[in-house]
């Protein structure tokens, strides 16, 4: 990065606080390609001129894999300490480009205590774009076709389905719907802790099911807003040995391409 | 003997709604039987949720032709049980067709004639269901977990639905001829019986129109009592239960669990630096401590998702959106909802065989449900957002899925790694907490 990001640590050792927390996620700080989805949203809040913090190493697992899976002790363990963490901060508003984080953050942090303004990376993003204050412009993807996946979690999950598709028509791409889309959207496979194992017996994996839906519309790139959309997608993609021709990307990656960042 | 009729009339509506009433307080005490839940709150949006989408139908039409065709059964079913008040009184009283003589000429006829057409369209909507459901191959109504009493289930209600308004139609005509013949004073407006069975009708002699008539109007009482009663036995449960199950449907955005508050509490104390870790529980403490942890049996699903199982017309809507059932898994949410209530019933007559619940030896889980299923479920919801009545089969899945972890540590080997990395390392992944910045300088 050619450019500091800086921890909620430093800011409090100044004594400031940044406008806004950027939750970077558990496959946000560790995935090789979640980590570009990282760097490229940081590039445009950088270029924006947005001041965030990370908690860096004081972050830690928001609990919703360990939940889904069941483990209701874990989830709280640790749903509890950063909760303890952020409120030490006196954290408001957190911006996060993980629906799963972005949903228990939202959504389960506040009955035990954890009260803040949560949006998904799209929603601010969008957020900015209606302020004036981010101004995007597509050179780069003008007329290529974009076909945008709903991560369950941000849609059906929390009702979003706009925020990404505005950004989107922004790039002047042209955006193709597959029929699952919005409230019918069809899951990646990867949600309720099925990342981390192997899939039950069945015909074919879900992320191949989904893919081959996508790839029907000969895209170019199959636009993504959460990192284990990302993976999935991009796995189905190399199964039909696609990946030469069709990218799949989240949208601050083709945000931060359009900006050439 | 002039009152024998009435007096039929009278025993037998007596016991058609006396067993129809027993068979809804079986139900109810069968729900009793889950743990309580509080949802009576924002008692104003539940009302409205109701309307919407049990009486408006709102998530039905998301699939028009299944929709418009349900739409005609429900409206014709419910316009047509009104002609049970006039079927009451002229049964009890001997009247014929009483409503008449309040309603005035117009307005009667107003009201024959809507009953007519609606009768009309609900003989459409069943036919066209029938064909639909036994010979024109929709998925997910030809799958496997229907096959046996499910798939029966289905084709005699529509039967049933079928000949009540044909014997209604079959009623009116006999009844229109007569009135042509001057033999019955003129009341109504009959358009479909007249120019659909009029002109076969007028060949018959006036005995067997009255005959007719009279008949037509017995079954149609009777079919409506047998209807009724059949509901307990039936996945038809829904025309009653999808109101309530709306009514108590989960109001919250779907993605937000609940969290288990004795956990919390549990959690605190371990986190608490000043907590006396030999403490003795304090008086009454005990009672906050949940028996189990997660669903493993009816008795630990809450009572929505008990009247949710009750209410599942096993329409497989869920099903039929769901990845891991798409993809050939193992799991149906339609079957998970079909096996509680299965259980649920054995429950039940357990406790009519014993007086309470004796221990047969079987669960939910494992007997009914596998954990193949279970492990199946990627939490994604399109179950939730497909079901027209707002049921939840993913929270019973869930449950389950707690019971398994925090009970019986029964997790797929590697979700358990998952777990330890996330307790361990604060990530499902086996990374050091102190490399989470990584990234920045790469």
């Amino acid at each position: 990065m050619d450019f500091t990001i800086k921890t909620m640590a430093e800011y409090a050792a100044e004594g400031k606080a940044p406008e806004v927390l950027f939750w970077v996620g558990c496959a946000g700080s560790f995935d090789d390609r979640a980590k570009k989805i990282t760097k490229a949203f940081c590039k445009i809040l950088n270029k924006i001129g947005v001041e965030f913090g990370v908690l860096g190493q004081e972050e830690s697992c928001t609990g919703d894999p360990a939940k889904r899976a069941g483990n209701e002790f874990v989830f709280q363990m640790m749903a509890l300490t950063n909760i303890e963490v952020l409120n030490a901060y006196e954290v408001k508003k957190i911006v996060t480009a993980c629906p799963h984080c972005f949903n228990t953050l939202k959504n389960e942090y506040p009955s035990l205590g954890g009260h803040f303004e949560v949006v998904h990376h799209t929603q601010f993003l969008k957020k900015l774009m209606e302020e004036g204050r981010l101004k995007i412009e597509g050179g780069a993807f003008k007329g290529k076709k974009i076909t945008f996946h709903d991560p369950c979690y941000l849609g059906r999950a929390n009702n979003e389905y706009e925020a990404p598709r505005i950004l989107l028509e922004k790039l002047d791409a042209e955006l193709v719907e597959m029929k699952r889309c919005k409230t019918n959207g069809l899951c990646c496979g990867a949600g309720g802790a099925q990342m981390f194992k192997e899939p039950e017996k069945g015909n074919k994996d879900i992320n191949i099911e989904r893919t081959e839906e996508a790839l029907s519309f000969e895209p170019k790139v199959i636009a993504t807003g959460c990192p284990f959309c990302n993976t999935m997608m991009t796995d189905g993609v190399k199964h039909f040995n696609k990946n030469e021709e069709v990218a799949v990307k989240d949208i601050v990656e083709l945000l931060a391409e359009a900006e050439d960042l | 003997m002039q009152y024998i009729d009435n007096v039929i009339f009278l025993i037998l509506l007596v016991a058609g709604f006396g067993l129809f009433t027993k068979s809804l307080l079986k139900i109810y005490r069968n729900i009793q039987l889950g743990r309580e839940i509080n949802r009576s709150d924002n008692k104003s949006e539940r009302w409205e949720t109701m309307a919407r989408v049990a009486m408006g139908q709102s998530k039905m039409v998301k699939r028009p032709v299944a929709g418009i065709l349900h739409l005609f059964v429900y409206v014709g079913f419910i316009i047509i049980n009104i002609e049970l008040v006039e079927i009451v009184v002229d049964g009890i009283f001997g009247t014929h067709r009483f409503l008449s003589s309040i309603l005035g000429h117009s307005f009667y006829s107003f009201f024959t004639a809507t009953l007519e057409v609606l009768a009309l369209l609900v003989i459409i909507g069943v036919v066209v269901f029938f064909i639909r459901r036994n010979f024109y191959g929709v998925k997910r109504l030809t799958m496997k977990e229907l096959f046996g009493w499910p798939k029966h289930d289905a084709n005699w209600i529509l039967i049933i639905e079928f000949a009540l308004m044909i014997a209604f139609l079959k009623m009116n005509t006999a009844d229109w001829v007569l009135q042509q013949r001057g033999l019955l004073p003129e009341h109504g407006s009959f358009p479909i019986s007249s120019t659909l069975l009029g002109p076969i009708f007028s060949n018959f002699s006036d005995g067997f129109l009255f005959f007719t008539e009279k008949a037509a109007w017995w079954f149609h009482f009777v079919g409506i009592l047998f209807f009724m009663n059949y509901l307990y036995y039936s996945k038809h449960l829904h025309i009653i239960l999808a109101f309530p199950s709306t009514w108590y449907a989960n109001l919250e955005k779907k993605g937000k669990f609940n969290n288990l508050e004795s956990v919390t509490k549990e959690i605190k104390l371990m986190m608490d630096p000043n907590a006396d870790p030999y403490a003795a529980p304090a008086e009454g403490a005990e009672a906050d401590v949940p028996s189990k942890f997660g669903a493993e049996d009816i008795f630990d699903l809450n009572r929505v998702q008990l009247l949710n199982a009750y209410s599942c017309t096993e329409c497989g809507r869920c099903t039929s959106v769901c990845p891991a059932n798409i993809t050939g898994k193992k799991l149906s949410p339609r079957l998970i909802l079909m096996k509680t209530r299965d259980r649920l019933e054995e429950v039940g007559k357990n406790i009519d065989k014993n007086g309470k619940f004796v221990d047969d030896g079987k669960k939910l889980l494992n007997d009914y449900v596998t954990k193949e299923e279970l492990w199946a479920c990627t939490t994604c919801n399109a179950c939730t957002e497909a079901c027209p009545i707002l049921l939840d089969p993913l929270s019973i899945i869930f449950e389950m899925r707690r019971f398994l972890v925090m009970e019986q540590s029964a997790a797929p080997q590697e979700l358990n790694l998952m777990m330890t990395n996330v307790e361990n390392n604060a990530a499902p992944w086996q990374y050091n907490q102190a490399d989470r910045l990584n990234w920045a300088n790469d």
